[in-house]
């Protein structure tokens, strides 16, 4: 799809259509190549690595929650070596943006990811400072001001290709985390990562999850999510990727008028493989309903009342 | 490609209180389904129930290219589909999952079901082309016990248990299992049902030196793979990933490396 219509530019990373498969939910490409064709996508977010592979962990680790579910997978994944030895050369198979979504216990860790991702084919990279299910590094690097800036800052002088920082909504003003990451370097940033939650089977009297919290996403959050995409892009100037319960390409265009560049799609793709697909061709079906030239013909437009 | 399906629904019963038989019509499906293997299926269109529920596959006619499931109406999700009436489309996706081990080097099979579990156990006696079929199912009691005329056309040896008594033999179908298993040489055990009760099948039967396989159920999230929700703890036994590992087990994926195991294969046996 060469549509002139659907083109973005995010942090000089070339996007044929705003539509990026969120990370976590969309493994490696490999289960959902299998149903669409994944060079139509504007882009593929990969499930977050860390140096080492990692468990996860304890089952069970999602529940239904009205409109929505709650997770606490913990990262499992192969570790970043593996991606690259086996993940990596399926992925860039596809013509379609490979962004590597990164995670550590420490800072270090993060910049020797970053190090040993520079060189590969990755496009960029998306910085997971914001992954609620983990007992060490993660969201704790995500929710304060300091500390975003510290990492956002170390971690950018060892990446080759941009940077997006993924914020988490758990905190109490967004904006502030946001400039943080900017003035530190991030070259773009999304949102929002899950909300914590908790669900309680009532018979056991325990928590659902074996965790018990988990991030909560899907339509339940997309509010949250619309909102803080737009407290976000109002006071940075680098581009925002907003996320959080998008199912259809209206409410894909809820984030763009908020103020998103882009978009990505996570929990959705559980429910239908084919979400980004759809999305894809609802967004342009809007655009051209309009009669506009560009998707950046709608980014940031919304009138305030 | 795999395809997300619209398909229409034949007839949904209520076999007895709770449990639903339902049969779709499906091309796809039933030309390409194996025991042991679901649909999952998006039992309200929207954003209620919002994940696909995972419902294994009890029988398919590939003449007719009917597929039935029989499933617990149990929480929401069941709750709408237990609602779907004939000529009602059907969002499934399937078959998915890793089937039992069928084999003609298999000539004497026993299955060992449990409640609900006994469901897909009924499609792999009615595929397997062997000449001795031994089946060992038990129900919670009389009121729900379901398919025996389907159970007694498929197997030729069939062993029944309620745990009250009120039908067949009185306590848990393990133990009619054990007796199975002390006076017939069976070639292979496939289980599904309570984990306790395939603990004690998986148990029994390498005791007796029998390859066993288990259909293992966790809470699942896309049902394709990718999102690793449905783990399930599984022994590493290859060399080269002992290697690789300081640890026994690692997480496979119930819809994807599953929900079919091999019994030695499954770390929570002998464990508890």
């Amino acid at each position: 799809m060469t549509d002139s219509l659907l083109k973005v530019e995010i942090a000089g990373i070339k996007l044929k259509n705003p539509v990026i498969a969120a990370s976590g939910t969309f493994g490696f490409g490999r289960e959902y190549s299998e149903f669409i064709d994944l060079n139509k996508l504007g882009g593929i977010s990969v499930k977050g690595l860390t140096l080492k592979p990692r468990e996860g962990n304890k089952p069970p680790r999602i529940a239904e929650t009205p409109a929505g579910i709650l997770n606490s997978i913990g990262l499992q994944n192969p570790g970043v070596d593996a991606f690259i030895k086996d993940e990596l050369p399926f992925l860039k198979q596809f013509d379609t943006a490979i962004i590597a979504n990164i995670a550590g216990n420490t800072i270090e860790e993060y910049c020797e990811l970053a190090e040993k991702l520079s060189d590969t084919d990755i496009d960029a990279f998306e910085l997971n400072v914001s992954c609620p299910n983990v007992k060490e590094g993660c969201v704790a690097f995500g929710n304060t001001v300091e500390g975003i800036s510290k990492i956002t800052k170390q971690v950018k002088k060892y990446c080759k290709k941009p940077l997006i920082v993924k914020l988490t909504p758990n905190v109490t003003d967004i904006k502030e985390i946001a400039m943080a990451a900017e003035a530190n370097g991030a070259d773009a940033i999304s949102l929002i990562n899950t909300i914590l939650g908790m669900a309680i089977d009532i018979h056991k009297r325990r928590p659902i999850l074996a965790n018990n919290f988990g991030g909560l996403s899907g339509p339940a959050v997309k509010p949250i999510a619309v909102r803080m995409t737009y407290e976000v892009a109002s006071v940075v100037k680098i581009p925002v990727i907003g996320m959080g319960g998008i199912t259809s390409g209206d409410d894909a265009i809820e984030f763009f008028l908020a103020g998103a560049s882009a978009v990505m799609v996570g929990t959705w793709n559980f429910v239908n493989p084919y979400a980004c697909i759809e999305i894809i061709n609802q967004i342009k079906s809007y655009l051209t309903m309009y009669k506009y030239k560009s998707i950046y013909d709608i980014i940031g437009k919304i009138q305030l009342n | 490609m795999q395809p997300v399906l619209f398909e229409k629904i034949v007839h949904n019963e209520e076999l007895v209180p709770s449990i639903f038989k339902l049969v779709f019509k499906s091309e796809y499906i039933a030309q390409n389904a194996k025991p042991g293997q679901f649909v999952n299926i998006k039992c309200c269109e929207g954003i209620n129930t919002i994940l696909r529920r995972p419902i294994s596959i009890c029988d398919v006619d590939r003449d007719n290219n009917y597929v039935t499931i029989v499933y617990q109406k149990r929480g929401k999700g069941t709750e709408y589909l237990s609602r779907a009436r004939e000529g009602d489309t059907l969002n499934v996706i399937g078959p998915l999952g890793r089937s039992f081990e069928m084999s003609d080097r298999y000539k004497n099979i026993a299955v060992v079901g449990g409640g609900i579990g006994i469901f897909p156990l009924l499609f792999l006696l009615k595929e397997s082309k062997t000449m001795k079929k031994t089946a060992f199912i038990g129900f919670r009691n009389k009121e729900n016990y379901v398919l025996i005329d389907e159970f007694e056309r498929y197997a030729n040896d069939l062993f029944i248990s309620t745990d009250d008594g009120s039908f067949g033999y009185k306590g848990f179908i393990t133990d009619l299992f054990e007796n199975g298993i002390a006076n017939e040489k069976f070639d292979i055990i496939y289980t599904c049902g309570p984990e306790a009760m395939m603990e004690k099948v998986v148990k029994a039967s390498y005791q007796a030196g029998i390859p066993c396989q288990v259909s293992l159920e966790q809470r699942m999230g896309c049902g394709i793979g990718a999102c690793l929700a449905c783990v399930c703890r599984i022994k590493i036994i290859s060399e080269s990933e002992k290697e690789n590992s300081n640890k026994s087990w690692h997480y496979k994926r119930v819809c994807k490396d599953g929900p079919v195991f091999w019994g030695h294969e499954w770390y929570e046996w002998g464990q508890a």
